[in-house]
């Protein structure tokens, strides 16, 4: 028996259980009653999820083990649980974006990305926790509580999909998806040991999916491994007639892309990335893996990004910019939460967003409205716009140097509860990840070591636009080399 | 002292399309509440838009009848506001992009007769956009209910220059923009369902002074009368306020069409910041070239230029074309006919189109469409009359037996009997000697040189011949016996 086999059930790859249960060695509802006992058994400390509908997951799977006696054909992810962040829709289920807002909100529609899922077989499997309408790096920001890291719970899992970080790392899952709008799926992928992809923008629907900012949300998935993650997006990526932004072009196959290695071998290192702030263990994890891929025969460059500097501030000009517009739509007239003591329809939209949005959804609102005001529209906006360009030109000039950019996925291991009460101090955390959505550019991040503390740590691979074959099999490359993706916390 | 006006129209047209402007929903009118929805018209959390090509194709379309220049590239925008008739709080819409800018409408302005051509001038636009429409508030005593089934609905905004000057050249710019719209295929610009929505900008200012007034907006205009008869309300109301030494506030009014008043809505001082910018969930789509001439094949000809040609092509009277431009079907029937008589009979075919085949589709209540009688049918009704096989009498009856049963002309005429005898010479003299001999007053005056005397004795003759004799042949008589007499 294989270690993987070992494994406690909940703990497995979904490469490992799609074999298992396709062997009959398992059953869907075996699986699914496993990832419930266990999240029942831990949930109440790490807080990943904001709802389960335990029946009806079990239903699914019951549904699974059915089309699977019947010799139906089966989809690649028959039978797998994959839980959701609360900010993609699905039908019948609640849809919060862990808001006060959307608190008794339920979505008549799927996501396109869920219709995908069911098209593939998976079990829909409850509803994970992030900062409010995915604004936050710790998932502190949450209305329904915060979610606590499972290799120290005193800790932040990230965020803003930390929710879905946590879940996976506690076995309360088997994979999980995210959104990813400046960091958020490789942020928490990074601080609770998972895999994390942000696709190429345009590559997955973001219909049904929450806006927060329409030119950098992507969703992605949240898995043990880069296989699994080559098998998720496998699923979910494709056009969407739905999606205007969503890309058309023929999708690869993802898992043989990733089994098959990497075509070329030049890694670019952006000198940028290892300015001040960068925690020293961090910085000894990445240094390490570079000299692992250059022990692989890799060759080793190191490129400049000149305009990263910039990126913070672009970043939180365009985002908020299109958050106080998508923010918007709740107002208390058609759904969501309404104030009881509004006296006439003004006094109903200041009293409803006031009393339904948490302080760090008004911040950015505020900000992005004063950033689009008249008179300021071009000082702030269109100026952002025109870095942004700059920002990804960067980029594309590297990528004639090199294939792939190694970096930091985060500045810091994942930090306490509370530590950084300073609005600024949290942004500060997405330094690493936000180029790339400006960028539009697929990144992962992988398990690439563990603190003294015992923390995990994320190495960041950014790929070139649309091509996460490529990204995949680097990862991998580094990944079957290491165990840190194996290493389970003590819960 | 002397003032003139100066208005500029901003017209909303809802452009006829099965679904709406962003997404798959139907679009309609007449229907329950909240019945043409979805997700994405109700701005539910996570929809995204998708542009309906046809709403595209309609304003372009528009565009080229109207001669604007097409812009390259169709972008969209967010204009933000909260208001619960908007779902998302911003309405898809272009800012600085328009689809189609410059252009003009063609006017004509009322003749000094009926039957005289007034004179004709061209309004420019500034520019057309398409925009999505917003639901309706139905406010009740204590509440107010919103019905989402227009929301959503593809519409454009055409906004003219400030080129008017009259209340009458408001009228006639309303006419013949919706005829164009209409006979584009582009909207039924029903105003009574909102498809065609207009609101004023009404200045004055003193004749020969090149700068402009202060404006007043003048909203709910919800028929073509009314907003002549608004403007020209708007127009006395600013003189008489600048008569007793007053100023023009910038600010809204609503005109009541049924009270013939107007009152202030608000006052414009505080602008509002619509914070525009480009709607991240839309691409920008490009019009290439081809794509512009596909959509010009389609154009109808304009209402004027059709004009122009029937006086031309069929030395057609003002009255005539006046009638048969206006109506692209109307006009299609004529020319089917007048192509099938001949284009020398062209006259003859809008005579009956306008006298008869207009007059019993009223009485019969029923569209162009709906009539029996094909235009081919009708040319050669046109041409048995003009060969003498019918007499005009006749032919009328011929007619509306035709309009009942789309029986062929001839075919009826046979059954009926109604086919012109040939003349008896004999009888007919008979005839002609006995009206001369009863009408001494003609025949004196018809001596003495008057010649339109002659058609006295016509009658009697025709009456005697139960209106079965042949004009030419009663004429070429009567002159005969009046010239040896």
């Amino acid at each position: 028996m294989s270690a993987a086999m070992a494994a406690e059930i909940h703990y497995q790859t979904i490469a490992t259980l799609a074999a298992r249960l396709a062997a009959g060695e398992l059953s869907a509802v075996e699986l699914m009653q496993a990832v419930i006992d266990r999240t029942r058994a831990v949930d109440d400390r790490v807080r990943a999820f904001n709802s389960r509908d335990e029946a009806d997951a079990l239903a699914q799977a019951a549904a699974s083990d059915a089309r699977r006696s019947a010799g139906e054909a089966m989809g690649p992810l028959d039978g797998i649980p994959v839980a959701l962040k609360d900010v993609i829709a699905v039908e019948g289920q609640p849809l919060t974006a862990s808001s006060r807002m959307l608190a008794d909100f339920v979505s008549p529609y799927d996501a396109t990305v869920v219709k995908k899922l069911r098209q593939a077989g998976a079990v829909l499997w409850g509803r994970l926790n992030l900062d409010e309408f995915a604004m936050g790096s710790s998932t502190e920001n949450s209305a329904f509580g915060a979610t606590h890291n499972p290799w120290d719970l005193s800790r932040v899992p990230g965020g803003s999909s930390g929710g879905s970080a946590a879940a996976l790392a506690a076995g309360e899952a088997i994979a999980t998806l995210g959104s990813d709008t400046g960091g958020s799926i490789r942020q928490p992928a990074a601080f609770c040991g998972v895999v994390g992809l942000k696709p190429s923008y345009g590559l997955v629907s973001r219909y049904g999916l929450i806006a927060f900012a329409s030119s950098l949300d992507q969703v992605g998935p949240f898995t043990r491994t880069v296989e699994d993650a080559a098998m998720l997006l496998q699923v979910l990526a494709g056009h969407d007639p739905l999606d205007s932004t969503s890309f058309t072009a023929e999708i690869p196959d993802y898992r043989a892309a990733v089994c098959a290695g990497p075509r070329s071998r030049r890694l670019g290192i952006p000198k940028e990335y290892f300015g001040a702030g960068l925690d020293p263990e961090v910085a000894a994890a990445v240094r390490a893996a570079i000299a692992f891929y250059a022990a692989q025969g890799w060759e080793i460059q190191e490129v400049s990004l000149p305009h990263t500097e910039f990126c913070l501030d672009t970043y939180y000009i365009i985002a908020t910019a299109e958050a106080s517009s998508n923010l918007a739509r709740y107002d208390g007239i058609r759904y969501g939460h309404r104030s009881q003591s509004a006296g006439d329809v003004t006094e109903l939209y200041e009293k409803s967003r006031a009393e339904g949005f948490g302080a760090e959804v008004k911040r950015r609102i505020i900000l992005g409205t004063y950033v689009l005001s008249s008179g300021y529209y071009d000082a702030y906006y269109r100026r952002a716009q025109q870095v942004r360009t700059l920002i990804r030109s960067d980029f594309l000039r590297a990528y004639e140097q090199v294939d792939a950019l190694l970096t930091p996925t985060s500045p810091m291991p994942a930090f306490r509860h509370g530590e950084k009460a300073d609005p600024l101090a949290m942004y500060l955390c997405d330094i690493y990840t936000i180029g790339v959505n400006l960028a539009g550019l697929p990144a992962i991040s992988i398990p690439g070591g563990f603190t003294q503390a015992g923390l995990p740590i994320g190495l960041q691979l950014i790929g070139r636009p649309f091509r996460e074959a490529e990204l995949l099999a680097t990862a991998r490359n580094y990944e079957q080399a290491h165990d840190w993706h194996q290493r389970r916390p003590n819960l | 002292m002397n003032y003139e006006a100066v208005i500029g129209l901003e017209v909303h047209v809802q452009i006829k399309t099965r679904s709406k402007m962003f997404t798959r929903v139907a679009s309609g009118y007449g229907h329950e509440p909240n019945t043409l929805t979805d997700p994405v018209v109700l701005a539910l959390p996570g929809v995204l838009p998708v542009m309906n090509k046809a709403a595209l194709d309609a304003v372009i379309k528009a565009g080229l009848m109207l001669g604007c220049e097409i812009a390259p590239v169709c972008k969209w925008d967010r204009k933000q506001y909260f208001y619960p008739d908007s779902p998302k709080n911003y309405q898809i819409s272009q800012y600085d992009q328009p689809i189609c800018l410059g252009g003009a409408v063609e006017i004509e302005l009322p003749g000094s007769a009926r039957n005289v051509m007034g004179e004709h001038k061209s309004i420019p636009l500034t520019r057309i956009h398409l925009e999505e429409d917003v639901g309706k508030l139905n406010h009740g005593a204590t509440d107010s209910l919103i019905d989402f089934n227009r929301a959503g609905t593809p519409l454009m905004e055409i906004v003219s220059e400030p080129a008017l000057r009259s209340a009458d050249e408001a009228f006639a710019y309303l006419t013949a923009l919706r005829a164009i719209m209409v006979q584009g295929g582009i909207s039924d610009c029903d105003m009574e369902k909102g498809q065609l929505r207009c609101d004023a900008n009404i200045s004055i200012r003193p004749v020969g002074q090149t700068t402009l007034g202060t404006k007043v907006e003048l909203k709910n205009l919800n028929s073509i009368s009314f907003v002549r008869d608004g403007i020209a309300h708007e127009i006395k109301r600013q003189m008489a306020v600048l008569a007793r030494g007053g100023t023009i506030v910038q600010e809204t009014r609503d005109y009541d069409g049924q009270t013939g008043a107007s009152q202030s809505l608000r006052s414009k001082e505080m602008a509002h910041d619509y914070r525009y910018f480009p709607d991240p969930d839309l691409m920008p789509v490009q019009v290439d070239q081809a794509w512009k001439e596909r959509l010009r094949a389609g154009c109808p000809e304009l209402p004027f230029d059709r004009q122009r040609r029937y006086f031309t092509d069929f030395q057609l009277p003002y009255t005539l074309t006046s009638v048969l431009v206006w109506d692209r079907a109307l006009a299609e029937y004529f020319e089917a006919a007048a192509c099938a008589a001949g284009n020398d009979k062209a006259q003859a075919v809008g005579n009956w189109i306008v006298n008869d085949l207009l007059r019993e589709l009223g009485q019969a209540g029923l569209a162009l469409a709906d009539s029996k009688v094909r235009p081919e049918q009708l040319a050669e009704l046109v041409r048995l009359v003009d060969t003498g096989v019918l007499l005009t009498g006749a032919a009328k009856e011929v007619f509306v037996e035709m309009f009942a049963t789309g029986e062929a002309p001839a075919a009826v005429a046979r059954r009926r009997g109604l086919e012109a005898a040939p003349t008896d010479a004999g009888a007919l003299e008979q005839w002609c000697r006995e009206a001369i001999a009863g009408n001494d007053k003609a025949r004196a005056e018809f001596k003495s040189g008057k010649d339109s005397a002659i058609n006295a004795f016509k009658g009697p003759v025709m009456k005697a011949a139960k209106g079965k004799a042949d004009p030419k042949a009663v004429d070429a008589t009567l002159r005969r016996l009046l010239a040896g007499d």
